[in-house]
């Protein structure tokens, strides 16, 4: 932004709108340039100056202009009208000027080629003062411009009704202008106008009448249209009209003269013009083509549930009342106006339609009521299955529809931070007969917003279909399944932590309850992933990308106690620890070493939080959980460190061998084959240390490592980034004193 | 059932219905029930003419009734039905020209109260809707509902199984004429041309089949029902060499009603409307929930 303004004429000080008076105005632009603008800028700013001298001369030359002067023959007329002219173009014009000009252009003074100029000069720089406005219109009726002129005036308001500072005594002209509609050329203008002034009050029955009556004389017209469609979104007790779907536009297009000018303008003057809002009729909505009546997948727009009678006498009162105070649907568009109006909205007639509308999901955020709820479980219910390309016969046509049906879905579930039961039901009822193909991102998305609400069958409803397709299906899918399982992992975790912040000690019976239903029901999704996991891996042979999805996941298991305060810790499986642990890859293994590093500190945290006894422990890690930490803390050390893996692993699965056994792979050191240095994941690393510690070595003497240079090792590896290796290493492995660590070097050597 | 005024309900019977259920109605007022016909006919006459607005509350061509019949329910829980109906008025001779009956639709609840149990106030439940008339008119009055009331409208199929039900069932209803066979109609998939076949019976005789497969009167099993369809089938392939239980069963006609698997009911007894209506009800309600 800066430096394109920098570029441009400097800045002008607009006027507010507490100012009146034209030497006011004047002032406020001699002195801000003063102020803020560097002086090498002031050959500009006199020029300013002095074309803000030459407009006010143009105004009081306006101001006392008798009739009829002849453009050709008046050089101070042509010398004002082009300072006007040129003045409005480049920056607009100040709120004084147009009573002024108004009042000349519409007197019928003089000639309607300047008439014409001067109404096409009228851009406002910042906004049009209503008095200006109403006096214009009263001009209008004394009749003395012509036709056209007139015709320009309404469209010239019509274009700026925006910048009009207030608008109370425009809307007292209603009337007026309704009287106008007779006027054949006029009509479709004060159409247009009459769309932009309309309120509740305003509809009447006689104006409804009227406008029938003007229907039956012209026929359809698409500014008739439009007018009465407002009409009826505002009384839909008194009219109705069904809106043809192909029409694009209601009104021509009546800002000709003045776009680009007021674009311009807008430009220099950015923060205070009023942003022009293109008109939207929210009863209407584009359909991509014909379905039938009662399809669901197009989600309704967003109107305003008019479903409130006001016709019987006795209730009438409440109801107009509460009418006039609600706030229309149509017209909310930004979230200032929400704030505005947050305690006069009322819910869409349709509550499908609050999916496509951001500022009503934040409205609904706000309110909790359950027939809200309720309204959009039924809906959306019948969607899903009314829609779903695999369960319904006939649907698969409409596969990209269903697609984007899903997809709202769960953006809108996202937004909310919550999981529809409706979405839950139809996995549900709908992943038995799924091929694990069609949509299949928008289907595990949707999985990972099942709530946590009930407690029973998502092992017969969810896990048993989800682990048919996933083993017979690609690796691709397999680690999309693993991701979502992951983020409904993370999805329940973040409730638990909202809800259980949120409950209070009073209730902390019912909170127990719900905490063990909440804990095995996370177990039962570990164990469920795990053993998935372990399959997965064999299946396809520890692929390292695999291999990434299932740690990512333990990533969030292996901290669910500090980070998500639930008192649940599962070790993966034996058939996940191994390959990790003895993966080729360096950045499985480092994964592995942060997360066992995250498990070491969420026990240990544990441990400390029951023997202080701080809280009285409803649940506690069994001793189990901690032998099986151990069992494979002493496995990974013995691996990477101690090389006494194949010795001291007791891991029933693990990697204890006799000697013998290992004897006869001819493997020579075969001990230390699985330390920092000799691991395959970490050999490439190795490698490229001793080309830097000792470049003329072109033996690869990877023995060299040792003592000193261990410790250098260890840094370069840090350096590469192997962050979890640093912080398991130096958790786990007892460093501190030097005899523990030429131990470590003993066993090295 | 007693307090049933068969006249009040004599419209459902010997014509045929199209189903739908239908999700709760919001804020849905039977105390209003006079200004929906005003707006449902204005409506009506929007929809007809696009683009041309239409005054609420002015005669026009087709009128709306919607009233409500409150003997069409199950039990007291059970809302009261809904009905609505367009018929048609010539233009020529306003004043004593005959009213057509061009299109009906019934909104009902028969012993479906669990459906309603602790739920609130703002929703009406009429899960079952039932259609008589053009597919125009039912695409514009459920648009309007829809619109209106925040509910969805969705075709009730009857599957094959709940079918087998009602053949069952209705065989073993007493009947005071036996007038018509218990005729089934099966569908054989996977042909390039649609067959059907037609297996009619003699009432009476299906009726000994059922009564000696029923062990306690006034209950039904699922097995029971297996049993006396299993019978049917034998009885068929031994004359004609072909076995119904590959086929589709996708229509049963008795003297009590008729069902086709579409989602097409014709009630036939007075007397057994209410229990016909009440399967039906589960259905529908089984559909939206």
């Amino acid at each position: 932004m800066q430096p394109r303004r920098r570029s441009e004429p400097p800045k002008e000080q607009v006027p507010q709108k507490t100012q009146t008076d034209l030497s006011a105005w004047r002032k406020g632009r001699k002195s801000a340039p003063e102020k803020s603008i560097p002086s090498h800028w002031s050959p500009n700013r006199q020029k300013n100056d002095s074309t803000q001298d030459a407009l006010e001369d143009a105004l009081s030359y306006f101001e006392k202009v008798q009739d009829r002067v002849s453009l050709k023959k008046n050089s101070a007329l042509q010398k004002h009208l082009a300072t006007v002219e040129s003045i409005a173009l480049q920056r607009g014009l100040p709120p004084e000027a147009f009573d002024v000009l108004l009042k000349v252009a519409l007197s019928g003074k003089l000639a309607d080629t300047v008439n014409t100029q001067l109404l096409k000069s009228l851009v406002p720089a910042s906004v049009i003062p209503e008095t200006s406005v109403v006096s214009s219109v009263s001009l209008l009726c004394t009749g003395k411009c012509s036709d056209s002129t007139q015709l320009l005036f309404l469209r010239w308001l019509i274009t700026m009704f925006d910048f009009i500072d207030r608008k109370e005594q425009l809307h007292a002209l209603y009337g007026f202008f309704f009287s106008i509609l007779q006027d054949e050329k006029m009509c479709p203008y004060i159409c247009h106008l009459l769309y932009l002034l309309t309120r509740k009050e305003s509809v009447k029955p006689f104006r409804i009448r009227k406008l029938l009556d003007l229907q039956a004389k012209v026929g359809l017209q698409s500014h008739l249209q439009a007018l009465l469609s407002l009409y009826k979104l505002f009384s839909p007790e008194l009219v109705t009209i069904a809106l043809p779907r192909k029409m694009k536009s209601y009104f021509k297009n009546s800002d000709g003269p003045w776009k680009a000018a007021i674009i311009a303008v807008r430009r220099r003057n950015q923060e205070n013009t009023p942003v022009l809002q293109p008109l939207v009729l929210g009863t209407t909505q584009p359909q991509s083509r014909k379905r039938k009546w009662n399809a669901q997948v197009i989600i309704p727009a967003s109107s305003t549930n008019r479903n409130t009678l006001e016709e019987d006498g006795e209730k009438k009162h409440v109801n107009l009342y509460r009418m006039n105070e609600s706030f229309p649907l149509e017209h909310l568009q930004t979230f200032p106006q929400l704030l505005r109006n947050i305690h006069r909205l009322e819910f869409p007639s349709q509550m499908g339609s609050v999916l496509t509308n951001p500022l009503l999901l934040h409205y609904m955020n706000c309110i909790k009521d359950e027939s809200i709820y309720l309204r959009l479980y039924y809906w959306m219910g019948q969607t899903l299955q009314e829609e779903c390309t695999w369960c319904v016969a006939d649907n698969s046509q409409y596969e990209e529809e269903f697609k984007d049906f899903l997809e709202t879905v769960y953006k809108t579930e996202c937004f909310l931070q919550e999981g529809f039961s409706s979405c839950e039901e139809f996995l549900y009822k709908s992943l038995p007969l799924w091929d694990g193909f069609c949509c299949r991102p928008q289907v595990l998305r949707l999985v990972s917003w099942i709530p946590l609400s009930s407690f029973s069958e998502m092992k017969s409803h969810l896990y048993d279909p989800l682990a048919q397709l996933f083993f017979t299906s690609s690796l691709y899918f397999k680690c999309s399944v693993l991701q979502s399982l992951r983020e409904l992992l993370q999805n329940w975790l973040n409730w638990h932590m909202i809800h259980s912040d949120s409950e209070s000690d009073t209730q902390a019976h019912s909170l127990n309850t719900t905490l063990s239903g909440l804990v095995n029901m996370v177990a039962e999704l570990i164990h469920f992933v795990g053993w998935i996991s372990t399959v997965a891996l064999r299946l396809e042979n520890n692929p390292t990308f695999l291999l990434y999805f299932i740690l990512d996941f333990y990533e969030i298991v292996c901290d669910m106690y500090l980070r998500y305060n639930l008192p649940l810790l599962i070790l993966p499986p034996a058939g996940v620890f191994y390959p990790a642990l003895l993966s080729m890859d360096s950045v499985s293994l480092d994964q592995l070493c942060y997360i066992m590093y995250r498990y070491r500190s969420n026990l240990v945290a544990a441990k400390e939080n029951e023997l202080s006894k701080k809280k009285i422990l409803q649940f506690k890690f069994s001793s189990q959980t901690y032998q099986e930490y151990n069992q494979y803390i002493v496995a990974m050390v013995g691996c990477l460190w101690t090389s006494s893996a194949f010795q001291k692993d007791t891991h029933p699965q693990g990697l204890r061998m006799g000697d013998e056994l290992l004897k006869k792979t001819a493997v020579q050191e075969f001990k230390s084959s699985f330390n920092i240095v000799y691991h395959p994941a970490m050999m490439g690393y190795a490698l490229l240390f001793l080309k830097q510690a000792w470049p003329d070595d072109t033996t690869f003497n990877f023995s060299l490592i040792k003592g000193k240079k261990w410790n250098w090792y260890l840094e370069y590896l840090y350096a590469q980034g192997l962050k979890g290796l640093k912080v398991f290493i130096e958790s786990s492995i007892n460093r501190v004193s030097q005899a523990s660590h030429s131990k470590a070097q003993n066993a090295q050597e | 059932q007693e307090n049933t005024d068969p006249h009040r309900t004599a419209f459902l019977l010997r014509k045929q219905w199209t189903l739908y259920s239908v999700t709760p109605l919001y804020k849905f007022y039977n105390s209003n029930l006079r200004d929906y016909a005003r707006l449902l006919s204005a409506f009506i006459a929007a929809e007809k003419q696009k683009g041309l607005a239409v005054e609420v509350g002015v005669e026009l061509d087709l009128k709306v009734a919607v009233s409500s019949i409150p003997d069409l329910k199950g039990s007291d829980r059970d809302e009261a039905a809904i009905l609505v109906q367009l018929s048609s008025r010539s233009r020529a001779s306003p004043k004593n020209s005959e009213e057509k009956l061009v299109w009906s639709g019934c909104f009902c609840c028969v012993f479906g109260d669990h459906l309603s149990e602790n739920v609130s106030d703002d929703f009406t439940y009429l899960p079952l809707f039932l259609v008589n008339g053009a597919e125009s008119y039912t695409s514009i009055v459920g648009m309007w509902f829809q619109k209106t009331f925040d509910c969805c409208f969705r075709r009730l199929a009857i599957n094959p199984l709940n079918l087998s039900w009602m053949a069952a069932m209705w065989t073993g209803c007493k009947v005071d004429k036996t007038t018509s066979a218990v005729e089934l109609v099966f569908s054989v998939p996977c042909l390039p041309y649609p067959l059907d076949i037609s297996y009619a019976i003699h009432p009476e005789d299906a009726k000994a089949l059922w009564d000696t497969v029923q062990k306690t009167p006034g209950e039904i099993t699922q097995e029971e029902v297996d049993v006396f369809m299993d019978c049917l089938y034998s009885h068929f392939h031994r004359h004609f060499k072909i076995r119904l239980s590959a086929t589709k069963l996708v229509k049963v006609s008795t003297a009590v009603a008729s069902a086709h698997s579409d989602g097409i009911i014709k009630f036939l007894q007075s007397k057994y409307l209410t229990g016909v209506l009440m399967l039906l009800t589960e259905l529908a309600i089984s559909q939206i929930q």
